[in-house]
């Protein structure tokens, strides 16, 4: 299988020099092993600017940092080969200007990045305004740029609304760096692991912890829509789903129901989370209505029904069920009729997640006592496993449907030490596999939509 | 498979089942549950790689030993074990529920929580769905066994509080158990 993968997607990374942007394109939907060389100048700001941001932030060079921020969302992406500011011959603030392209060619670099920063006063309160220009180093000219002013605090994601800028005008897709990945921060022994909401931007920055680790807390989703999130929370020794506001911490119990509530996600439109009731053994897939309060419950089968997900049009619904004897995935109408079972490779499946694309189901396969992250198509067909390990689960898709990121665990020794779990993300053509740093073990990832502004 | 085929394994696979006991040799245990009858799991059985000697330890893949297993009154165990993604109670089991049973009928004032637990070797939400079945199984047998239900409660865990830190399948099998556990 995994030889079929290599041959479906070994082809080189296409460049192409299109005739209304005479600009290098990236084609990423395919595998990628030829990266575009580019040039992240550092960003240039004048002396005065340099004091006032030292001032505020306590950054020596706020330009170089941003500059940072950027070459490393796209170095990660393994699209681009982010070229050593050594081997830079131009300095910043000309290159802003005017870079001298031959400087630039000459070091093999296709594409350039500039940008300046300067602080501001704007009612008496500071503000840094960042500019950025993208230029095409071939093509000899500016292709994209833009100048953005916010609180100097903000500036990260300055970085990362840049990169989503030439992210979208290289490949012609949508960025996904201005976004956040919620998940479960974990610590202390396997036995009694102590387990905390935390949310962090993509790139591993600006860690926050939510809850303090009194009570268990599981599979944090987001709200695509806004900055909501749903999670399983086993406050009072009661395992139910929760509303969680980001911004003001507020929590709320979702709907009243007799049993175990779990497995939460959100609808796309953001109005309804669906989820698992487990009672007296049985667990359904119920949806409740956050404006209505109506709940309503969606599978009737004695046998265990979890994990659901919406398609992005809000029609169906893909689950887990063992209802054949064990664990397989299944898609729906979103009010429950229609139930088929998609997934009949061998091996068991479980949760499955609808990409925000809408083509694919990403998936966790269990075979052979390995556990599989992969993904088919919305009927069941062109199974593609994209990476196997002793255990791995829970995909979540980037807002783009360029990338999975899911958690693994390490199998212990023979004294039952040595257990860790750790996020990892993996491109949808199986290449470019990564380890998500975070500050603790964690597990359980969710990414964001764009945060917009 | 046809029925006449399933029948004619179902057959061999006892067969084989029986040998395997007969002789007493190296059990092992599948880690991929693929079927959910025990006559295809001796199958499997025979068919997985040879881990450890585990005799003592585990029948099938369903722990019988005792070093995890504490008591919900003297003499009274206050768990029992399953079998890799089963709900169903062994001989075992339902001995020491029958137990638990007994001693709840004389103490007609305590309740119980009855805890469900899955090993690591599955999907966290399946997990919990899988623990609340078995916790279940257990409370069902209580209740048939004369201990009204608004004296037992259930809470599952899934594979989030297991016993044993072990990537084994001696330690998963010490962690797919319910436990039941005084509440007041």
């Amino acid at each position: 299988m995994r030889k079929k993968i290599l041959l479906l997607f070994v082809f080189c990374l296409i460049l192409k020099s299109s005739i209304s942007y005479s600009l290098v394109e990236i084609d990423i939907t395919r595998g990628n092993l030829d990266p575009l060389p580019i040039s992240v100048s550092p960003f240039f700001a004048d002396e005065t600017s340099k004091e006032k941001i030292k001032k505020n932030l306590n950054i020596d060079n706020l330009g170089q940092e941003i500059s940072k921020v950027i070459e490393n969302n796209l170095r990660k992406t393994g699209l681009f080969d982010t070229l050593d500011n050594e081997s830079f011959l131009q300095q910043p603030d000309i290159a802003h200007l005017k870079p001298r392209f031959e400087d630039w060619a000459l070091i093999k670099s296709q594409v350039l990045i500039t940008g300046k920063v300067t602080s501001k006063i704007i009612n008496e309160k500071d503000y840094i305004r960042i500019e950025f220009k993208l230029w095409d180093v071939l093509g000899a000219k500016m292709v994209d740029g833009f100048s953005l002013t916010t609180v100097p605090t903000n500036w990260r994601r300055v970085g990362h609304k840049i990169s989503d800028k030439v992210y979208e005008r290289l490949t012609g897709e949508r960025g996904y760096f201005d976004t956040r990945i919620i998940y479960v921060a974990e610590e202390g022994p396997k036995t009694q692991r102590v387990k905390k909401l935390a949310i962090m931007d993509q790139d591993g920055f600006n860690t926050k912890y939510l809850t303090l680790g009194n009570e268990l807390v599981l599979t944090p989703r987001f709200n695509p829509t806004n900055q909501m999130v749903t999670y399983l929370s086993y406050f009072r020794n009661m395992p139910r789903v929760y509303l969680l506001n980001i911004e003001t911490g507020k929590q709320e119990v979702v709907g009243d129901f007799p049993g175990m509530t779990f497995a939460p996600r959100f609808s796309p439109d953001g109005k309804k989370i669906i989820m698992s009731l487990a009672k007296d053994g049985n667990s359904e897939i119920w949806v409740r209505n956050l404006e209505t309060n109506i709940q309503e419950k969606l599978t009737d089968h004695p046998s265990i029904d979890t994990s659901p997900s919406y398609s992005p049009d809000g029609k169906y619904i893909t689950f887990n069920s063992d209802r054949s004897g064990y664990q397989q995935i299944y898609v729906m109408r979103s009010d429950g009729s229609k139930v088929k079972r998609i997934s009949f490779g061998k091996g068991i499946y479980g949760t499955p997640v609808w990409s925000p694309r809408g083509d694919l189901i990403a998936f966790t396969k269990l075979h052979k006592g390995k556990f599989f992250i992969g993904v088919m198509r919305t009927d069941g067909s062109g199974e593609r496993l994209l990476t196997e390990n002793f255990y791995q689960e829970a995909p979540s898709w980037s807002p783009n449907g360029r990338i999975i990121i899911f958690y693994r665990e390490t199998k212990t020794d023979d004294k039952g030490q040595g257990f860790s779990a750790k996020l990892w993300s993996i491109d949808l053509t199986g290449y470019n596999e990564r380890l998500v740093k975070t500050e603790t073990d964690a597990s359980d990832p969710s990414w964001s939509s764009l945060l917009g502004n | 498979m046809n029925l006449s085929k399933i029948l004619k394994n179902a057959f061999l696979v006892v067969i084989i089942g029986l040998i395997v006991t007969a002789c007493a040799t190296k059990k092992s245990v599948k880690t991929t549950p693929t079927e959910s009858t025990t006559t295809t799991k001796a199958a499997e059985t025979q068919k997985a790689d040879p881990i450890e000697k585990l005799d003592a330890l585990m029948q099938g893949d369903v722990y019988i030993g005792t070093d995890t297993v504490g008591e919900l009154a003297s003499g009274v165990p206050d768990r029992v074990f399953f079998a890799t993604n089963e709900t169903i109670l062994t001989t075992a089991s339902r001995e020491t529920l029958r137990k638990q049973a007994a001693w709840l009928r004389q103490n007609s004032d305590v309740t119980v929580v009855v805890e469900g637990h899955a090993d690591e070797r599955g999907t966290r939400e399946y997990n919990l769905a899988l623990g609340e079945r078995r916790a279940n199984a257990a409370k069902d047998y209580l209740m048939t066994y004369g201990v009204s239900s608004d004296r037992i409660k259930v809470l599952s865990y899934g594979k989030e509080r297991p016993v044993d830190s072990g990537s084994n399948p001696l330690s998963w099998s010490k962690n797919r158990r319910s436990v039941t556990v005084k509440a007041n």
